[in-house]
């Protein structure tokens, strides 16, 4: 399964594509795409360029947690550095 | 494309009027075959040490700009100018940005193959009062206004 | 310390003025991403994982106390109450917000401060000793000459759109501590045998994928000429350089490949014919730049302090923190401070808006209000009176920056790795917390001695790994991340490229390899012997089999 993320344009923090096509900053509350459909998807939220930095597709699994290879670097993201964990949205759980 | 001229530190739209340009290479090859040219296009990647006959005959050198991370065309309009004395026009040709007009002016470029607005372009122009360094435009550098006021003083 | 005039002034304005107008338009959706990247990135900002990183200046490393309180404030107002000095004497702030970055350019411009040039394919901050000016070694004050070049590249037409980007690093001292073998152009003024001072001039060092130390292309070079030879330089490299490769790119990859005397023709060719075309500043400019480096006026003072020498007596800690963190100064009655930003179990080059406030107020009251940022992402307090060092060491212990480990195996050099940089393979502030945790001994690290670890989080190496003593870089093996060892490299007067140890170890593993590479050098060392010098005279081997018999 994938999802759509990026850094929002004005702030730069970390966003999902949501299921009512607004961006979050939820992983688990992203919508999830089959491998197939998610191109399409991605292509649409790039064109939104005065939403977003940089879109990009991530692997997630059933849960919606980050997967495959970019697990520790998306889990990275949606958390906050691990350093520090007073920052990032670790710190507002 | 619009084609944008320099004068007296102003973009002037200007007509696009037909050009008779020739390459470097072809040119070299053969002088004679090509002696109605008007444009020399002078690609990036040839060195401008092989340039040894007159470029007075062209009133026009077209210079690339194939993207505009690829800044080799601002050291060949600065050693057209300032070493070979070329004062005819020094047009640029590709990806011309308006954030980096300023930048090819300074180096002697002075019409510009340019799709954008010109009062962005003009605007572009002028963001800079000053410059710190002495390249092939007329603007005298920072150091110059320095010794030059305390002189006055 | 150098000051804006009207014209410097209203360049910066001028600059943050049209960023302000690039970022309007980037908002209002008028330039893509991929047309606004390059505009963001010229001016310091870049996009990591969590949010926009802006990296901002310290010309040559100087800074007053007013601009260190400004950039305090400017961590509270716009980011999240700290900041992270790097390699490269700059200061990075990881969370600000896109539409501030124009008011927050705007407050550093109020000090004479910028972010420009801090990134791109352009002339980057031009780097020095830390110790300039204030230490007895130098032939001369280097920093007129970075501020010299400062000026010169700064908006060059010509070099704004370079293969790569482009680092500079003068320094003027026979202990080289501005790294200048691995710089794209590293400068070493000095006294010739005619007793004129010039540069010796070094192209093609770097880091990287493709480590290289530089190579010398001129012995010589008068003063006067800086600027002229450096664009020869630049101009043969703007034209010569691969730009089909960004990995190629780099000025060491042309200047190897071509080798080094074929390169130094084509700049001596390049050289002669603008040599005299009026680019090099004329002695007056040279010589109002030089005033405002003058030596401050010091005290004349005995060198020997009795107040000092009481408390050295009667507080070993701070007996400590005078060996390890002081260094001697040019001017009797005088010492150098170092304030480490690497306390045990710390992120190195972390420094919290407070922190930073509390070192401007210490710098104002003992320091004639100077600072300076080194390239081991640490402070140093310049000028301060031998009789005032208890004072200082206690008001800097007061804020947590007393940490006596100088050039000891805590005082590790690491990038932001994974937990910040978009780029990285794998973390490094976690490993270099690690093993200063493990040696959190002072007594054991002084025992050790000089030992520097740098730890880079992927092959771009902005940990400078490739000349750590011991060098950690992250890699990724199937997403799991994994650090290979580097040893025996140097960054200093005798830079060497370090060599890779082995296969890759995990992250528990890396830290027990350091201890068993220290318990080696402890085991095997001779005299006075630095970790470095052991390595070089036995070898790798010894080191190697102690890493990887048991593992
Ligand atoms: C966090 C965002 C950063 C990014 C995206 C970044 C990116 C890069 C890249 C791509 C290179 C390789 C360039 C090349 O070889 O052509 C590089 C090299 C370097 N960076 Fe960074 N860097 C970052 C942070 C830092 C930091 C925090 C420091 C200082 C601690 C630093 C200092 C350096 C140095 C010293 C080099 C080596 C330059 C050389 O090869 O000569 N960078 N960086
Ligand atoms: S070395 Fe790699 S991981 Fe570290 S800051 Fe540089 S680019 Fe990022």
């Amino acid at each position: 399964m994938k999802a759509v993320t990026g850094n929002r344009l004005d702030d730069g923090v970390v966003v999902y594509l949501g299921d009512d096509d607004r961006w979050t900053s939820d992983l688990s509350a992203a919508a999830r795409f089959e491998d197939g459909d998610a191109k399409d998807v991605l292509a649409a939220a790039q064109k939104r360029v005065k939403e977003i930095a940089d879109a990009y597709l991530i692997e997630v699994d059933d849960s919606g947690a980050p997967a495959g290879r970019e697990t520790l670097r998306e889990t990275i993201r949606k958390s906050g550095p691990t350093v520090r964990l007073d920052l990032g949205y670790q710190a507002e759980a | 494309m619009k084609l944008l001229k320099l004068s007296r530190g102003r973009l002037y739209p200007a007509l696009e009027e037909p050009l008779s340009e020739v390459s470097l290479e072809d040119w070299l090859d053969n002088p004679q075959g090509h002696a109605d040219a008007t444009a020399l296009k002078i690609s990036n990647d040839v060195s401008l040490a092989s340039i040894r006959c007159d470029l007075a005959g062209f009133s026009t050198i077209i210079l690339e700009f194939p993207a505009f991370k690829d800044g080799r065309a601002y050291s060949q309009a600065r050693i057209l100018r300032e070493r070979y004395g070329f004062t005819g026009e020094i047009r640029a040709r590709g990806d011309v940005l308006r954030d980096q007009l300023l930048f090819m002016a300074r180096c002697g470029v002075d019409a510009f193959e340019f799709t954008g607005d010109a009062d962005g372009a003009n605007e572009a122009l002028k963001e800079f009062s000053f410059a710190y360094q002495r390249a092939a435009d007329d603007l005298q550098p920072v150091w110059r206004k320095r010794l030059d006021r305390a002189a006055a003083a | 310390m150098y000051r804006y005039d009207e014209f410097d002034a209203t360049m910066v304005a001028e600059r943050v003025a049209q960023f302000r107008g690039q970022v309007q338009r980037r908002l209002s959706g008028e330039l893509t991403e991929d047309q606004f990247k390059p505009l963001r990135l010229m001016n310091g900002l870049y996009l990591q994982l969590h949010a926009y990183m802006l990296r901002v200046a310290i010309p040559y490393g100087t800074l007053s106390s007013k601009q260190m309180r400004r950039l305090g404030e400017v961590a509270r107002k716009y980011d999240k109450g700290y900041g992270h000095f790097t390699t490269r004497q700059n200061i990075q702030y990881n969370w600000p917000a896109l539409v501030d970055v124009p008011d927050l350019l705007d407050d550093l411009a109020d000090v004479e401060m910028h972010a420009i040039q801090t990134s791109g394919n352009c002339i980057r901050n031009v780097t020095s000793d830390q110790y300039a000016g204030a230490s007895a070694e130098e032939i001369e004050d280097p920093r007129p000459y970075c501020e010299m070049i400062r000026q010169w590249s700064t908006f060059h037409p010509e070099f704004s759109f370079l293969p790569r980007k482009f680092k500079i690093a003068v320094t003027a001292a026979p202990h080289d501590r501005a790294a200048v073998k691995v710089h794209d152009i590293g400068l070493i003024l000095y006294k010739n045998e005619e007793g004129e001072t010039g540069f010796e001039v070094i192209v093609g060092g770097g880091l990287g994928r493709t480590p290289y130390v530089g190579h010398t292309i001129r012995k010589f070079l008068p003063k006067k000429h800086l600027l002229s030879y450096l664009e020869a330089i630049l101009r043969v490299y703007n034209l010569e350089g691969r730009r089909d490769n960004m990995y190629k790119a780099r000025i060491k990859i042309l200047v190897n490949s071509e080798g080094a005397e074929k390169f130094a023709e084509a700049v001596e060719a390049e050289w002669a014919q603008i040599k005299d075309s009026g680019i090099d500043l004329p002695r007056e400019e040279m010589a109002r730049i030089d005033a405002y480096f003058a030596p401050p006026v010091f005290e004349k003072l005995s060198d020997e302090s009795a107040v000092l020498e009481e408390k050295k007596a009667s507080d070993k800690n701070f007996a400590r923190w005078l060996r390890l963190n002081t260094f001697a100064h040019k001017a009797p009655g005088y010492a150098i401070v170092n304030i480490s930003l690497k306390p045990i179990g710390g992120v190195p080059g972390d420094i919290s808006d407070v922190q930073m406030e509390a070192v401007a107020d210490i710098a104002e009251e003992y320091s004639l209000d100077e600072i300076r940022a080194t390239h081991e992402q640490n402070l140093v307090l310049p000028h301060v009176k031998k009789d005032d060092l208890y004072a200082v060491y206690a008001a800097l212990k007061a804020v947590d920056l007393a940490t006596a480990n100088i050039g000891m195996v805590s005082d590790i050099i690491a990038c932001p790795g994974l937990d910040y940089c978009s780029l990285a393979n794998a973390r490094s502030i976690p490993i270099a917390q690690r093993i200063s945790e493990r040696f959190a001994d002072l007594g054991l690290q002084e025992d050790v001695g000089e030992l520097k670890i740098k730890i880079s989080g992927c092959i771009n190496a902005c940990g400078h790994h490739h000349v750590g003593h011991i060098g950690i870089l992250g890699v990724d093996k199937k997403g799991e991340e994994f650090y290979q060892v580097t040893l025996g490299g140097s960054g200093a007067e005798d830079a060497s490229i370090g060599e890779i140890a082995g296969r890759g170890l995990s992250s528990d593993q890396v830290v027990d390899a350091v201890e068993k590479l220290v318990g080696v050098y402890r085991e095997r060392r001779q005299g006075k012997e630095r970790f470095l010098d052991t390595y070089r005279r036995l070898g790798a081997e010894p080191f190697k089999e102690a890493l990887y018999e048991a593992a």
